[in-house]
């Protein structure tokens, strides 16, 4: 595209490439938004992971979730353009926006009502073998 | 040139999304209470909606957008109602119990 751009141009005048320059600053913010989302919904996902507790897991997801999802649709939208496709997205991004703290909420009020007491005290790391075995009770 | 990089980002999205959900699943078979595991079921459809929308993207195509609004619903609707479902083992009873809180309440201004 680049080259078929420089021979239509005059060679005399060589005004800027306003098309190009546009495509790749739409690509590079695209991105930047996406990798930023990527790094927070991988960051989360490991805290689900790890965390020793339940109510420490619960937060560690719903910040994240909400916050990458975010940043990934506003990166898809940037990317799509003015289409149809960057409306759903945006329409997407509108859902998670409202249902996900939402579920989180529910989750971490049916957990509280039924009883599930926080792990108190100093804190341990927990080791690979006891993923399974470690957590509020 | 421009697209190609912006394929190659989507690439590298979708599959750190697929990271983010073997990690969940991990923690969606190991979780040692009930809400463990709703937990990382959530998370789990909110990574697969934004890996759907990566994917259409990649693809070109605008099915997986559509499909991708479906699962962002049911996601919500699924949670919620398995979590009704683990409270009160039925689905046909009301989320909260109002003729309580009404008498509680009454009892406390009177």
């Amino acid at each position: 595209m680049a080259e078929v751009k420089h021979d239509a141009a005059s060679h005399a005048a060589a005004p800027l490439p306003w098309a190009e320059i546009f495509e790749w600053t739409q690509a590079l913010l695209s991105g930047g938004f996406i990798l930023t989302g990527a790094f927070f919904v991988i960051a989360g996902a490991i805290g689900i992971l790890r965390m020793p507790d339940f109510y420490t897991r619960i937060h560690a997801a719903g910040m994240t979730d909400t916050m990458g999802a975010e940043f990934i649709l506003l990166g898809l939208i940037i990317q799509s353009g003015f289409t149809q496709m960057s409306l759903k997205l945006l329409l997407i991004a509108f859902l998670l926006f409202v249902t996900s703290p939402t579920a989180t909420h529910a989750i971490a009020h049916a957990a509280h009502l039924s009883g599930l007491k926080p792990k108190l005290g100093p804190y341990e790391a927990p080791q690979l073998d006891d993923i399974g075995k470690g957590g509020g009770k | 040139m421009a697209s190609v990089v912006m394929v190659y980002i989507c690439v590298v999205g979708a599959v750190g999304m697929l990271i983010g959900m073997a990690l969940l699943l991990g923690r969606s078979i190991a979780g040692p209470t009930f809400y463990d595991r709703a937990l990382a079921v959530n998370s789990f459809g909110t990574k697969a909606v934004l890996f759907l929308c990566l994917f259409s993207l990649i693809m070109g195509r605008q099915d997986g957008v559509d499909i991708a609004i479906l699962y962002a619903l049911m996601n919500f609707i699924a949670t919620v109602a398995i979590l009704k479902f683990f409270r009160y083992r039925a689905l046909d009873t009301p989320l909260a119990q109002r003729p309580q809180r009404k008498k509680a309440r009454g009892g406390r201004n009177g």
